[in-house]
């Protein structure tokens, strides 16, 4: 075999294979593909191709996820954790959409329609106006609100120094109290055999 | 049914009349000079014919283990296809878990890819990018280990407060498996990797993708491509005809019928390492890259599923271990909720990043019991309370809930998921 590899197998990829299945998008904008989409655009395509689960408002249906609001609640005792809310990067939403979504039909949006419905969705959370046109040029100065609110795994340094010592084995505690019961939330399916 | 597959009438309820109900298993309490119908009357599978050896080319279990399978539940879920099952650990023993009851968890459902359609890319930051077919991948050296695959989200349900009834639905996103694969080193070797590039990005071939970023540290170690679980192929819902095993490491980043591997220099921060699988702490931040799964057991039996049917005397206490980081060392186990442990027996040595045994054997009181059972790890690491975890991270991280689990053994034997002070 011709191949750099010590074991000269699999053979080189085409530039039509690695386009096709490349498709990723990285936080820096790197490959998005030429197009651009404006709200009222994404405002048809999201109704058409969207809507019925996430909503006219992207604010989600039933269980579907919402897409839009939440803004100010991750430190709520139920934080709504939406693309405004809640997601660092543009970058991501682009790619997910345009890669996984409509649930059920993926890989059937054009290029155009996702930057469409991105800044649809952008406008959804307040982040944009109305006359928004999101391109791959310009797509860094959209200001992803929660771009500053994560934080690189400190699990290390915050717990692991905690959770390491000689546990206690007797005499550990004088009292012992039931404080919660799944039983009470009886939200446990039945048995299998009940079911049936 | 037919008549091999049950004892007689006369004998069940000449049993059921003598012994009472709650003693299924226990048998008929006799008087002197009488015998155990099941014994002194010969049975039909004692004098017919079994099945033969034509009749089941590839088996099920027997069907009196009927219950011993994937559960779903469907509150959790918008619909059943981005979703979650779970593995009936309160009826299994020992470590491997039978691939058929193993849970699955899909976010675009469980695609069917033949091996003739499967292609596997490497490109990115590589001398060459290449494309292997899956017979490919069958020519390169092997290697096989046994690891556990647990959800980052077992347990989750749990954060708030004591939810769900039940081990397999606490701690059931879990799976432990023998693999058989090619190193992801080797593939990386292979398209000649530029050894400057920090990253790869992982894909699968379903219509989700579930792309995960992997640093290069971590896929040059032991990150394995595998095609084969416990003796035979993958099941197609687990991957088939290949998956990313990443020991250790949260389940997401197993990548099933994976299909592209990208060398690059930065994370690609996709939906599944920004808005999933990242975790949120009290204050509003979240943490990111949470890769690892810290040290963890669970009592399996006696649990809510499993009761205590027998009464008091000799009893069984066994559960599972595991940690991210290592061999599982010792299991600890209270009766009392915690006031005072013993150190359980573990049925073999703990393996790095696989599920370990642990048995506690035991005369039961038939007074009520809580249950806990507390892992730790080589590393020194102690399994934490839900109380010790929510004082670090609040009640929103979602994922990584590796706290102790209480049961409540009650005076019957029944059991119960409770939280105690």
């Amino acid at each position: 075999s011709a191949l750099a590899g010590p074991f000269g197998l699999g053979r080189p990829a085409t530039e039509a294979e690695i386009e096709a299945w490349d498709v990723s998008v990285h936080p820096d904008g790197s490959g998005l593909p030429e197009g651009s989409g404006d709200v009222m655009t994404g405002e048809e395509v999201f109704s058409e191709r969207c809507a019925v689960c996430h909503g006219e408002f992207a604010e989600g249906v039933g269980n579907w996820p919402k897409l839009a609001g939440g803004d100010g609640t991750l430190a709520d005792k139920d934080p709504v954790k939406t693309v405004g809310s809640y997601w660092p990067y543009l970058s991501t939403t682009w790619d997910y959409v345009h890669r996984s979504m409509p649930f059920g039909a993926a890989q059937t949006l054009t290029p155009d329609e996702v930057y469409a419905i991105v800044a649809y969705i952008l406008y959804s959370n307040d982040l944009v106006d109305d006359d928004f046109v999101l391109t791959r040029d310009d797509f860094l100065s959209v200001e992803m609100p929660n771009a500053g609110g994560f934080i690189v795994d400190d699990r290390d340094a915050m717990e692991v120094p905690m959770f390491t010592y000689e546990p206690c084995m007797t005499d550990c505690k004088p009292e012992v109290e039931i404080t919660m019961r799944a039983a009470v939330l009886d939200v446990t399916p039945e048995d299998a055999a009940e079911e049936a | 049914m037919s008549e091999t597959d049950k004892p007689s009438r006369r004998a069940f309820l000449k049993g059921a009349a003598v012994a009472g109900t709650g003693a299924a298993f226990g048998g008929p309490v006799l008087a002197a000079g009488e015998g155990d119908p099941l014994i002194t009357e010969v049975q039909p599978w004692a004098s017919g014919l079994g099945a033969g050896v034509d009749a089941t080319p590839y088996g099920l279990p027997i069907q009196f283990e009927s219950d011993v399978v994937r559960r779903n539940v469907p509150w959790l879920t918008a619909d059943p296809i981005s979703s979650i099952n779970f593995t009936p650990i309160h009826a299994l023993d020992g470590t491997i878990t039978p691939q058929g009851a193993a849970f699955e968890r899909h976010h675009s459902g469980a695609i069917e890819l033949r091996k003739e359609d499967y292609r596997l890319m490497v490109n990115g930051m590589v001398g060459t990018p290449l494309v292997f077919t899956y017979a490919d991948l069958e020519r390169f050296p092997r290697e096989s280990h046994v690891y556990f695959c647990e959800c980052a989200a077992n347990t989750g349900m749990e954060w708030a407060g004591a939810q769900l009834n039940g081990a397999q639905f606490t701690h059931g996103m879990i799976h432990n498996m023998e693999y058989v694969g090619v190193p992801l080193r080797t593939l990386l070797e292979e398209a000649g990797y530029d050894t400057n590039a920090k990253w790869v990005y992982v894909e699968g071939a379903d219509a989700s993708s579930n792309g995960r970023s992997i640093p290069m540290d971590k896929a040059l170690d032991d990150v394995l491509v595998a095609f084969k679980a416990n003796g035979e192929a993958l099941r197609m819902e687990h991957g088939y005809p290949v998956r990313l095993v990443v020991p250790g490491w949260e389940g997401n980043m197993w990548v099933k019928w994976l299909r592209r591997i990208e060398v690059t220099d930065a994370p690609m921060e996709s939906r599944e390492e920004t808005s999933k699988y990242t975790d949120t702490l009290a204050d509003g931040t979240s943490r990111k890259w949470t890769w690892v799964m810290d040290a963890k057991s669970v009592v399996t039996s006696p649990s809510p599923q499993s009761p205590i049917a027998h009464g008091p005397g000799p009893l069984v206490i066994t559960g599972l271990a595991w940690s991210g980081r290592g061999a599982i060392t010792r299991v600890d186990v209270t009766t009392d909720g915690g006031k005072t442990w013993q150190a359980a027996r573990l049925a073999a040595p703990g393996a790095s990043k696989a599920l370990t045994r642990f048995y506690l054997d035991t005369d039961w009181d038939g007074q009520e019991m809580l249950l806990q059972s507390r892992a730790m790890d080589e590393t020194g690491y102690v399994q934490p309370t839900k109380a010790q975890l929510r004082a670090v991270r609040g009640e929103n991280s979602v994922y990584h809930n590796n706290c102790i689990q209480t049961w409540w053994i009650k005076p019957n034997g029944e059991a119960e998921n409770v939280e105690i002070s």
